[in-house]
């Protein structure tokens, strides 16, 4: 594997490199430009960085309206209070109203660098899923997040995609294009699928090494689009492999494990494992705090994936 | 502006034409908005009639002047208000709020034509008005924008978010009018939540506020041609109206909000109106048993 990198690292330079592009296109900001790392497009244009201050709701209403007038437009905040705080606005003056938004949503599930529960957006997939239009994406390591932002500023419609806040290393291949919609598998395996998406996937990979030492094949899949959800892909893996775990950077409720269930009961029942946060509240902690606290360590996960081929 | 310069009698005969088809709309559906609709008949007939640069038959002209009903639930006088300047078919009125209308009984953008933003939810569509009128501003546009919010809706707190935003950025081209008709669904606004003092608190935040009778014509049209001439803030048009305004049974009443109305309640409201008799009997038969 190759060096890590923070998906939030690339965002600048991508946002400065669209920009020149597209005299379109704009960013909105809450108070977050220092975290979110987009400075470089904020240096470069000022007339098209639109500070809003702390006001989500506002944020996402303006940005709509721009939308409206012809502006290519990307807001961006923390995915909490992009999602559940300005909930209402993304579906009615958003996507109610035809429009195509795309939202930057900085520091997904557990891993928001200690700032705990109130921070921690465990149910911002399942929020944003719900809503009608609604495109939902977390890229799998920092090349695949450049893929996102530049298929996003081409892409009609609205668009939350969530983004890593810490470095976790390179885990796809060097010519990779993204495509709204479909599955990237990472490893080949018979023996069970694993679905899973953005901060989990490089120890999902480290997992599945181990696994394949007790001689057990995982094939590994990043499932970056989350909605819409490459059902093939999971049919696929249902029909061909019959066990399917899930991992999820969110509460296992309205999360991939979610969604991946609901195509697997409708098109061939198997059992599936689904991991992730179990409908609690974070905690203040460091990343590897969070995984031991909330059982996502490598080793926890490969525990629960051995108890369910157990079973 | 003098009453001379301007036919103020063919506009407030708009305006009540408006009112005479929000009624009949009402009536057809079995239930909608009436009093936050025909308190506003004035404003729309003044913005879309005298104010607004337009083009009825291509709504989506790039230069025209945005129009956002913040409060969205009051859209059966702006779809009356785009049938008589003619931006739909008169005969959608009559499909108010059905299943597969247009007419949706909160406005959608891409449903309905002339709808700038989808609003319904209260507090959004200032926001979007905001955004539309930076818009122009980055553009180099001359384009205007005017945003209706209702007094109810200034309880949210999207609508003080705006507020910042749009003095912060010097929208001098936005022009926000409240329909100040002193009420919000339950009760009268003083009682659910007071926004007095509601000048003060625009002014505090960096607007140009101009205050006005929302029913006199002349009256408006100065506010509007004030607020043209404001350089580096946006403007708040304060439009004291009544609820319910000219249908006697419901004028300044909560229960104006949302209505079902009976065979007597048209009748009088109709005859209230001025409507003619035929049209009258016309929209009781339409009237759903």
């Amino acid at each position: 594997m190759s060096d890590k990198i923070a998906p939030r690292d690339v965002l600048g330079k991508t946002f400065a490199e669209l920009g020149e592009s597209d005299p379109n296109l704009v960013v909105l900001d809450a108070d977050f430009w220092p975290a979110s790392k987009i400075a470089a497009f904020r240096d470069r244009f000022p007339n098209r960085f639109i500070e809003v201050g702390i006001a989500e709701q506002n944020m996402m209403g303006v940005a709509a309206g721009l939308n409206a007038t012809g502006f290519n437009c990307f807001a961006s905040g923390l995915c909490t209070f992009c999602s559940r705080r300005a909930c209402d606005q993304v579906t009615v003056s958003v996507a109610l109203s035809g429009l195509s938004v795309k939202i930057i949503a900085l520091y997904p599930g557990l891993f928001v660098g200690k700032n705990g529960a109130s921070h921690q957006a465990l149910e911002d997939i399942a929020i944003m899923r719900a809503i009608p239009r609604m495109a939902v994406v977390q890229p799998g390591d920092a090349r695949e997040t450049e893929a996102v932002v530049r298929f996003a500023a081409g892409y009609d419609g609205p668009m939350y995609i969530r983004i890593g806040r810490d470095p976790w290393p390179v885990v796809m291949p060097e010519d990779y294009r993204f495509q709204l919609g479909k599955a990237v598998t990472l490893r080949e395996g018979k023996d069970l699928a694993i679905f899973t998406y953005g901060e989990m996937i490089a120890d999902t990979l480290d997992v599945a090494a181990s696994l394949d030492k007790k001689n057990i094949k995982a094939r590994v899949v990043n499932m970056s689009s989350l909605k819409p959800l490459d059902e093939q892909a999971v049919i696929n893996a249902a029909e061909e492999i019959g066990k399917i775990v899930t991992i999820d950077n969110h509460n296992i409720i309205g999360g991939l494990g979610s969604a991946v269930a609901e195509v697997v009961c409708e098109n061939h029942p198997v059992k599936i494992k689904r991991i992730g946060i179990r409908d609690t509240f974070g905690k203040s902690g460091t990343n590897d705090e969070m995984k031991r606290k909330f059982g996502l360590t490598t080793h926890d996960i490969e525990n629960q994936i051995l108890s369910f081929l157990q079973n | 502006m003098d009453e001379n310069a301007v036919d103020v009698k063919k506009l407030e005969k708009i305006a009540n034409q408006i009112r005479i088809n929000v009624v009949k709309m009402i009536a057809k559906s079995g239930t909608g908005h009436l009093g936050g609709s025909v308190s506003m008949a004035e404003l729309l007939t003044v913005l879309y009639f005298r104010v607004m640069n337009f083009k009825p038959k291509d709504p989506d002209w790039e230069d025209r002047d945005r129009f956002v009903l913040s409060k969205g639930h009051g859209c059966p006088a702006l779809y009356a208000t785009f049938a008589e300047v003619g931006v739909i078919p008169k005969d959608w009125l009559a499909t108010l709020h059905e299943t597969e209308s247009p007419l949706q009984m909160h406005p959608e953008r891409g449903v309905c034509p002339g709808i700038e933003i989808s609003t319904g939810a209260l507090g959004q569509g200032l926001s979007a008005a905001a955004g539309m009128a930076l818009g122009a501003k980055i553009r180099g546009k001359s384009f205007r924008v005017y945003a209706v919010v209702g007094c109810g809706e200034c309880h949210e707190g999207q609508i003080w978010e705006a507020a910042m935003f749009a003095s912060k950025y010097k929208l001098d081209n936005l022009t926000v009018i409240i329909d100040y008709n002193k009420f919000a669904l339950s009760e009268r606004i003083a009682e659910v939540m007071p926004l007095e003092p509601l000048y003060d608190k625009w002014v505090g935040f960096g607007w140009h506020v101009i205050e006005a009778n929302g029913h006199s014509i002349i009256q408006l049209i100065n506010a509007f041609n004030e607020a043209k001439q404001v350089t580096g803030r946006p403007t708040f048009i304060i439009a004291h109206t009544v609820k319910g305004r000219a249908v006697s049974a419901f004028e300044d009443r909560a229960k104006s909000h949302s209505v079902s109305l009976d065979r007597e309640n048209v009748r009088a409201a109709l005859e209230d109106l001025g409507c003619p008799e035929t049209e009258i009997k016309t929209t009781l038969a339409q009237m759903k048993e």
